[in-house]
């Protein structure tokens, strides 16, 4: 069965429209990468998968497990297995890493209709994740995001990710501002958690970080709409290419 | 009418206790109580009170506290030790409680005494000092205070002193004090190079309806450290006026932090000179306010002296009909060339009818200085409250959450670790979060 199928999606912020007709269809096991250049509206349909509430859906729909998710609250979404890894995740002082966590996996497994798992056995899941990233386990005692740097906060995106198993990822934007080692593992984290049953959407503005998450499908956004799909080689033709002869052939 | 009321207990205290000790005492107490009866209370028409009205204790006839036992014990007192290892000294009602006090951890060097102690012992160091900082011609309650103290707590730093452990002063209103005026008074001296941290709390424990009235003065000598925590958690329905005034000569820090959560009515006057080059103050404060509390911080730092810094975080969570002011005071000298100084205020309204009055206010008079200041109002953030959701956390949780988080980047600045847990946890507490672990 589709995973995510989304049809001719439009959104607007501010009356402003940002997303003109985007549709696509996910199945589970699928990498798929959406590129584009700044502005293309790549970061606004990241963000509206997970129910960002500054943008409203004026057409079209995004349909998840066979049901529409449109009206359904960001963390909804989230319980549903939806998870968005941040471009620019945000600092939450006082707030411990596992304290955050912990809330956050109870929540989903509650809805779920599953029992709450204690702080103890939480910390040995916890212990288990940091591998996955290469994590210094202090950082689980820390305030999330709390002084971080940019690669560490990345970094942490990918741990919650790892805690909290979503159905669908999507990276909006990890790759960018990372150095070369934090990127490789940022991606080796990404693709250990890979499973027949689940999907990845990587958002990126660069060809770089596919080298090490390597996409089943590419496609290209520009003007909020999508002007090409193709291969994994057509991230490569983009990175030698560039944007400007797909988006001639788009308004021509 | 209320200043009347003060004349008559001020010569029945006179003749009762209150004019005796050396002659200088109450040759101070007189004058204090002459420029309170000339001052009166201020009104919204003073400047420094125009967001805060004191009506409601100026025409409230507040007694003297009667001289019942105090009931209250250590386990009432528990939950408000912070650290039960802390250097302890209790008041309740204003009188010094020994067999609540504990000075277990304090040098050998360091003199800790009560007021009433080092004016029968001290009598020199105490006329030197007291009311030396504090400004009782020009702040009526300071020189009400003044007029009126009884007892309080004096600290000596001697040159190179280096205090480990906290010292926390804890003044209790116990059910005796209800309707009654309390003036705590504190005097502390940090020698040369000398390093402490002070907490005084505030703490209601069945009193109701009285009067608080601080003031609490601090000398820094070259080089010294001074923490200064004032933690006020007053009665729900109590008053609370104090003044913190501190004097920096070089190369010294204050760091001062006012929490409040208590009383109905409550003004804290935080003030420090920065009188010598290297000078640094640091205040910072918290106010969580409910119902229809009205919490008024007045910060004043004086510039008085080239290359002199201040740094200045306080943070505000109003909820209910409660209404917060916060006014930071900044004068820089002409002299003070090279002045760095920062002020923030932040206040998050957690519902439709809190309020917040914010006045920076600075008064620059050299040319080359660095100044900032910023106020934020509003409501939680949307993107911090979508961050969460978006990781299956419900609204109401992340709402607690993302408060909780919004005081603690203000109870970071605490240094005594102890002392940030447990305020930390309070606030945990307050916002209804599930225990944390």
């Amino acid at each position: 069965m589709t995973l995510l199928s989304v049809t001719d999606l439009h959104a607007t912020v501010a009356d402003t429209e940002i997303l003109k007709g985007i549709s696509l269809t996910v199945n589970p096991g699928e990498v798929h990468a959406i590129m584009g250049p700044n502005g293309s509206g790549k970061s606004t349909f990241a963000q509206i998968l997970a129910g960002h509430p500054a943008y409203e859906v004026t057409g079209g729909d995004i349909v998840y497990k066979g049901e529409s998710i449109l009206e359904d609250e960001p963390e909804v979404r989230a319980q549903k297995g939806i998870f968005l890894a941040f471009q620019y995740p945000v600092e939450i002082p006082g707030v411990t890493n596992a304290y955050f966590l912990r809330s956050a996996y109870n929540e989903i497994r509650k809805a779920n209709g599953q029992e709450e798992i204690d702080p103890m056995d939480f910390l040995d899941i916890m212990a288990e994740k940091l591998k996955i990233v290469d994590m210094d386990p202090a950082m689980v005692n820390r305030a999330v995001n709390s002084g971080f740097s940019g690669g560490a906060k990345k970094r942490n995106e990918i741990l919650q990710m790892a805690v909290l198993e979503p159905t669908l990822a999507i990276l909006d934007e990890t790759d960018s501002g990372l150095d070369i080692d934090a990127l490789r593992i940022v991606a080796e984290g990404v693709n250990k958690l890979k499973r027949a049953d689940r999907s990845t959407i990587v958002v990126t503005h660069y060809q770089r970080l596919l080298n090490y998450i390597v996409p089943d499908f590419v496609h290209v956004l520009a003007d909020g709409r999508i002007v090409k799909s193709g291969g994994k080689d057509l991230a490569l033709e983009l990175e030698a290419k560039g944007y400007d002869w797909l988006l001639e052939g788009a308004s021509a | 009418m209320s200043v009347m009321s003060y004349r008559d207990q001020f010569a029945a205290f006179s003749s009762n206790g209150g004019g005796a000790g050396p002659a200088w005492l109450p040759a101070l107490r007189q004058r204090a109580f002459d420029r309170f009866s000339a001052l009166g209370f201020p009104t919204t028409r003073d400047e420094d009170f125009h967001y805060t009205s004191v009506a409601a204790i100026a025409e409230t006839t507040f007694k003297p506290v009667r001289g019942t036992e105090p009931t209250t014990d250590l386990t009432a007192l528990a939950p408000y030790l912070v650290d039960a290892g802390f250097n302890r000294l209790v008041f309740v009602n204003g009188r010094f409680a020994r067999e609540l006090s504990s000075f277990a951890a304090l040098p050998v060097e360091v003199s800790i005494t009560t007021l009433t102690d080092a004016i029968a012992n001290d009598a020199g160091f105490v006329q030197e000092h007291l009311a030396s900082l504090a400004d009782i011609d020009g702040n009526a309650f300071a020189a009400l205070n003044t007029a009126f103290v009884t007892d309080g707590v004096v600290v000596r730093l001697p040159a190179d002193c280096v205090v480990d452990t906290p010292l926390h002063i804890m003044w209790v209103a116990d059910s005796a004090a209800s309707g009654a005026s309390i003036f705590p008074r504190v005097l502390i001296a940090a020698g040369r190079h000398s390093k402490m941290a002070v907490i005084e709390s505030f703490v209601g424990l069945g009193g109701s309806g009285y009067l608080t009235n601080a003031v609490t003065e601090v000398r820094l000598d070259d080089g010294a450290y001074i923490e200064h925590y004032k933690v006020q958690r007053e009665a729900t329905d109590a008053y609370h006026v104090a003044t913190v005034q501190a004097m920096q000569a070089k190369d010294t820090v204050f760091h001062q932090f006012s929490y409040a959560t208590g009383a109905r009515l409550s003004r804290s006057n935080i003030y420090t000179k920065l009188g010598a080059p290297g000078g640094e103050g640091r205040l910072n404060g918290l106010y969580m306010l409910a119902g229809d509390q009205h919490c008024d911080h007045q910060t004043y730092v004086h510039h008085a002296d080239e290359h002199t810094a201040s740094r200045e975080l306080y943070k505000g969570i109003l909820d209910d009909s409660s209404r917060g002011v916060f006014n930071g005071k900044v004068l820089v000298d002409p002299i003070a060339q090279k002045t760095d100084g920062k002020q923030t205020n932040h206040a998050l309204l957690l519902s439709d009818t809190a309020k917040i009055d914010s006045k920076p206010q600075l008064e620059i008079f050299a040319d080359d200085v660095r100044c900032t200041h910023g106020a934020t109002v509003g409501r939680l953030d949307d993107t911090l409250l979508f961050y969460l959701k978006s990781r299956g956390i419900g609204k109401e949780t992340a709402r607690a959450l993302l408060t909780y988080a919004f005081a603690c980047e203000a109870l970071d600045t605490i240094e005594v670790d102890a002392l940030r847990e447990s305020l930390e946890a309070l606030a945990f507490e307050q916002f209804n979060v599930a225990t944390v672990s």
